[in-house]
């Protein structure tokens, strides 16, 4: 054969991977958006959930969906961040390194049911915290720290090494140059890291069945006080996910408009998911631009 | 590493800013380089010439401590008659005295304005009125005020190659050093650019004493008062640079300044 055939075979097998790839992915969330739309109403999306009748909707999964995303990415974020910039910038290359890294693998690929039951027996059982919000938010910490600490590591080896040099060349500290010079080039990174864990941790199941519950505490939005067993806000409560709430919707369900409902929280979740993935390039974007004085795009 | 046995290192009458004694360099067990014993004359730029990987590089990154953590360097460096190759002394304090302008132009993702105030902020400037004071000195004596007056808050890495470069020789004069050591600071810009970066340094010679290290014999003989031959690690001559470039002491100099090797 000769090179200019083999390249143009190349270049059709790629395209038509590329292809099925698109078609594939289209296929799935129009499925999702066909099937779970016409279904949607304002009703859907602020009433509580029913057992047994039709015409229940998903607000507390929505609200306790957006909370443990949130308390999850409070506490994972931190840890995440110190570790970041610690093995992008001041790990030696030695076996504690390796090791690190090599636990920080291994902990990635840890399927997120075994995290769940490990998250049960440790904080629900025997910390005794029970199904909650808070069991619920550590284990998914497990879960995303080892691609947040990840992204946020290649963030900041992206920034190019000469940044490094300047700031300590001025006799700026080490630390004041990671901070001021070097994390504002990485942010956008960053922060596109952080959506798009986000976006997994809004659409884990398995995790939390065991960890944060499938059921829900009758809850007054009204109520604030975090202590307070009603308020939204108390992590101490058992939370069913919008996740959960279309696994167990789809398991052990006999709520006659069960497909309805499974489909309409799909379309959320998957919008929602949506929303965050593009809103992490914008926003990313925006924040680079604000921070470096730059007015191209990236 | 083989011995040169045959150097001549001229003796400084006129003040010295910087003096090395002994000072070798080590990357693990390898010697980079050896045997650096050199006076660099007050307020005149001195260059350091030599072949690839003849130490210039690293024998200048020594002389504020950029080295540390990367390679071993032992002998010492006076600086206003204090040993500043020692734990003791804040390393963070002495590169605001010996300020460094590296190869490529690397000025910070920042406007062009805070490329020039940020370390003087770090170090302790308030006063708006001073910082904006110092963005203009500072890009004066660079010949760029005129050029980026009306942009200063613009990324000043949307500036071209040469006009990077001479942000990044501001940012360090800013500081107010004594000494600049500049890593072949024209090597990856045109002719026209390297031309008013030489200019420039032309300029800052009135207040600073320059060291450049330079693969361009031209740049060296026509801007620089002072010059080292280095070669295999080792300072081989030190003189006047006219000197130098006619008639050096050593024959391994004139070989190597006359293109014979290297």
């Amino acid at each position: 054969m000769n090179p200019k055939k083999t390249s143009r075979i190349a270049k059709h097998v790629i395209y038509g991977s590329v292809g099925l790839l698109v078609i594939l992915l289209l296929f799935l969330i129009g499925y999702i958006l066909i099937t779970g739309l016409p279904g949607m109403s304002w009703h859907f999306l602020t009433s509580v959930s029913q057992s047994f009748e039709a015409g229940g909707g998903i607000r507390d999964q929505i609200f306790n969906s957006v909370y443990i995303l949130l308390l999850t990415t409070l506490i994972s974020f931190p840890i995440a961040l110190g570790v970041g910039i610690y093995l992008a910038e001041y790990a030696k290359d030695n076996w504690f390194t390796s090791l690190l890294r090599t636990i920080i693998e291994l902990l990635s690929s840890l399927p997120s049911i075994v995290v769940g039951l490990f998250g049960y027996l440790l904080f629900v059982i025997k910390f005794q915290i029970g199904f909650s919000i808070i069991s619920g938010a550590i284990t998914l910490t497990f879960f995303n720290l080892p691609l947040l600490t990840r992204s946020i590591e290649d963030a900041f080896r992206a920034v190019p090494l000469d940044q490094r040099q300047a700031g300590v060349a001025l006799g700026i500290s080490k630390w004041k140059t990671i901070m001021g010079i070097v994390f504002p080039c990485a942010l956008p990174k960053i922060l596109t890291g952080v959506i798009l864990s986000a976006g997994r941790i809004f659409g884990e199941a398995a995790a939390l069945i065991f960890t944060a519950g499938q059921s829900n505490s009758v809850i007054n939005y009204a109520n604030w006080n975090p202590f307070s067993p009603t308020s939204p806000l108390n992590i101490f409560r058992p939370a069913e996910t919008l996740a959960v709430h279309i696994w167990k919707v789809n398991t052990e369900s006999i709520l006659p408009d069960a497909h309805q409902v499974s489909s309409g929280s799909a379309a959320v979740l998957i919008i929602v998911i949506l929303i965050f993935n593009f809103g992490a390039r914008r926003l990313g974007n925006v924040v680079y631009r604000k921070l470096t004085a730059t007015d191209k795009e990236r | 590493m083989m011995e040169i046995t045959e150097k001549y290192i001229k003796k400084i009458e006129t003040p010295v800013a910087l003096k090395t004694q002994d000072l070798a360099v080590y990357y693990g067990d390898k010697k980079a380089f050896a045997e650096g014993t050199i006076e660099f004359p007050q307020h005149q730029i001195t260059a350091l010439i030599g072949p690839s990987g003849c130490g210039k590089s690293t024998f200048l990154r020594s002389l504020n401590r950029m080295n540390d953590g990367i390679a071993r360097v032992e002998g010492q460096i006076l600086y206003h008659g204090l040993d500043i190759n020692n734990d003791q002394i804040n390393i963070y304090e002495l590169r605001k005295h010996i300020g460094m302008v590296f190869q490529h132009p690397n000025p910070f993702y920042k406007s062009i304005r805070e490329n020039i105030t940020y370390a003087l902020k770090y170090h302790g400037v308030k006063d708006q009125s001073v910082l904006d004071q110092k963005v203009k000195e500072s890009l004066q004596a660079v010949a760029l005020w005129d050029e980026v007056k009306d942009s200063l808050d613009k990324n000043g890495k949307q500036l071209s190659g040469g006009q990077q470069q001479r942000l990044c020789i501001a940012r360090a004069i800013a500081m107010e050093p004594d000494i600049l050591l500049l890593d072949e600071p024209t090597s990856g810009l045109d002719p026209v650019s390297t031309r008013k970066v030489e200019d420039t340094l032309q300029e800052l010679k009135q207040k600073y004493t320059i060291i450049i290290v330079t693969h361009n014999m031209q740049q060296a003989s026509r801007s620089s008062d002072y010059t080292v031959f280095f070669n295999l690690g080792q300072i081989v001559e030190f003189d006047e640079t006219s000197q130098i470039f006619t008639a050096p002491h050593v024959q391994m100099t004139e070989d190597y300044v006359s293109g014979n090797f290297g």
